[in-house]
């Protein structure tokens, strides 16, 4: 850390976890210089159309905000549709074939990139 | 649908405070302590009061002649020490502990017998919760054996676990504690623990016999106290109102010149008229000899007559930073100073502590009943209304996981906007309790309070991690061996 200086133990953990997110960052790309970006920012970030921005319902809107890209729900929104069975012939099956496939991710909005892949 | 906006930068919560000619920050969500520098503090004004989106701030930054991948590089790592966050932060939610959470400690309630009348008792005055009617008021080796058992099994995964003798007067049994220790010495190191010990006592029945016996087994020892003669006799009585400082004091004077394994500490509760904190600091730090002097206000109703006012605190609080200032100057010399309310606030911001509970009562530690009956801690003891198991059938879980969800922080409303909560989360239970007829309420009558005391020992800290940061890792290891 260049700008703050940690002066109990808690404040040295912080300062760990911010020189991993630093070193990695050096390397390859982390989830703040790629894909995870603020829309207004530049460059902007780069949005498949059918992907909806938001995790639950993920139903709504597309990445142009309006409805035409919908009706891809894999690419959509994977975890709900794993989850909440809305479109179960589209997502690893989690009774029979990959019961594992999700087992890495307990909390979607935060380890997503944990999901297994799954190819037929 | 969903509205998609502009996420936007805002301040985490933090108490900023200075210090030895330095900048600080009390970072809340996770009791951390940071030194900030003059572009922090830049970053920290812009978004005072106001958001600002991740290019709208390096704009700023950079307007003010910064390279625009220096003004990134800086929003970066305050984002990700989350001194600032994008977007509001997650609410929050109260998380009970674990069920199996191990114990670590037990408090034996060894009498609930009392040769003084303390008028502010809590266990016995008019605020007391507990209904000792028909129960036995000495505890039985047999009920202590089994307290040990209990710790010992319940104590999974701990290397170490403590027993802390409490009373009434706990030295009116004292055979029984000293059967205790050596039972609980033999079970706990067949088990392959080690143990700790330490005692509260109103010391007019300390002996020589007994004070070799506490220095010979390492038992810390805690004298409840009030001061010199005419404060210590104003509320700590024997049951016909004679004051007891005429018997303590030359048992004291025994206990700490021949007990050297552990230090010795006295615990004073400010009441109405007893409030001249310096003045009983002194007396009991330079005239006894203690190693460390503690305060703490009464616990009661406010329509006590010997509750403190407003006036009072404040007082109490004036002279707790003359105190504390003092503590500062023994600290910046290397030297302990003895005031134990600054040493064991300045400990736990080391560490960096973030309470998800006042203290351990009801998690790592119960009370247990001269019957036996466990409780949150010994402030509960014989209260029908808190038991919480018994040491022959094992904890309740039940009970104990209503108490502790109850007393979560975050189950406090009112503490959800309060910096000073990772250290205080809502305060003592069982003043809760006497104060709201609850556990689970914040303790609201002194916040004002916690929150002034708690900047007073950042400052402290700020100072000493400038000016001499040694001592805080000279006082952190020691903190670590006690």
């Amino acid at each position: 850390m260049k700008h703050l200086r940690a002066i109990n133990k808690k404040a040295r953990a912080i300062g760990e976890a911010v020189a991993q997110v630093e070193a990695a960052s050096a390397g390859t790309p982390t989830d703040m210089d790629e894909d995870v970006v603020a829309l207004q920012q530049q460059p902007r970030p780069h949005v498949p159309m059918g992907c909806t921005l938001s995790f639950s319902p993920g139903w709504e809107v597309d990445a142009g905000g309006g409805t035409a890209g919908l009706c891809q729900p894999v690419e959509r929104d994977i975890y709900d549709c794993y989850v909440t069975c809305f479109w179960p012939v589209q997502v690893p099956d989690h009774v029979n074939y990959s019961p594992d496939w999700a087992s890495n991710c307990a909390t979607a909005t935060k380890d997503w990139r944990s999901l297994d892949l799954v190819f037929p | 649908m969903t509205v998609m906006q502009a996420p936007a930068y805002r301040r985490a919560e933090y108490h900023g405070f200075e210090a030895g000619g330095g900048h600080f920050i009390y970072l809340v969500s996770a009791g951390a302590i940071f030194e900030i520098d003059a572009d922090v503090r830049t970053v920290l004004t812009r978004l005072d009061g106001q958001e600002l989106t991740h290019a709208a701030l390096v704009r700023e930054l950079a307007s003010d002649g910064r390279d625009t991948a220096e003004a990134e590089a800086l929003v970066r790592e305050l984002r990700v020490a989350r001194l600032i966050q994008l977007g509001a932060a997650a609410p929050v939610m109260p998380q009970a502990p674990p069920a199996d959470f191990p114990l670590q400690a037990l408090v034996l309630n060894v009498t609930n017998q009392c040769n003084l009348a303390c008028t502010y008792c809590y266990e016995f005055g008019a605020d007391k919760i507990a209904t000792p009617a028909g129960k036995p008021k000495y505890m039985t080796l047999d009920t202590a054996r089994a307290s040990v058992d209990l710790l010992i099994a319940e104590a999974v995964g701990r290397k170490a676990v403590h027993i802390t003798f409490f009373g009434g007067e706990t030295l009116m049994n004292f055979k029984l504690l000293r059967d205790v220790v050596d039972y609980a010495n033999a079970a706990t190191a067949a088990a392959g623990k080690a143990i700790t010990y330490s005692l509260t006592t109103n010391a007019t029945l300390l002996t020589p016999e007994i004070v070799t016996f506490l220095s010979d087994n390492r038992i810390g020892v805690t004298v409840s106290m009030d001061g010199p003669p005419e404060m210590q006799d104003k509320h700590r009585v024997y049951k016909n109102g004679k004051g007891s400082y005429a018997v303590i004091e030359p048992r004291l004077r025994t206990l700490i010149a021949h007990h050297k394994t552990r230090a010795i500490t006295a615990r004073v509760t400010l009441t109405e008229g007893v409030t001249d904190v310096v003045r009983i600091f002194r007396h009991l730090k330079d005239d006894l000899g203690f190693h460390e002097v503690g305060f703490a206000p009464v616990t009661t109703g406010e329509e006590r007559a010997y509750s403190l006012d407003d006036n009072g605190m404040d007082s109490v609080l004036a002279q707790f930073s003359l105190l504390a200032d003092e503590w500062l100057e023994y600290a910046l010399r290397g030297e302990s100073h003895g005031f134990t309310n600054v040493s064991e606030t300045i400990s736990e911001l080391i560490s960096g502590v973030n309470k998800s509970h006042p203290c351990g009562a009801g998690l790592g530690l119960m009370g247990v009943s001269p019957s036996g009956d466990l409780s949150p801690c010994h402030r509960f003891t014989d209260a029908d209304t808190h038991t919480m198991g018994h040491v022959s059938s094992g904890i309740d879980r039940a009970k104990q996981g209503e108490f502790l969800k109850k007393g979560h922080v975050e189950a406090k409303y009112d503490c959800q906007s309060c910096w000073a909560r990772p250290l205080c989360a809502g305060g003592c239970h069982h003043e809760a309790f006497v104060r709201y007829g609850d556990t689970g309420h914040a303790n609201l009558h002194y916040c004002d309070w916690i929150r002034q005391w708690t900047d007073t020992c950042l400052r402290i800290y700020g100072v000493l991690a400038v000016q001499n940061p040694g001592f805080l890792e000279r006082f952190a290891e020691r903190k670590g061996l006690s």
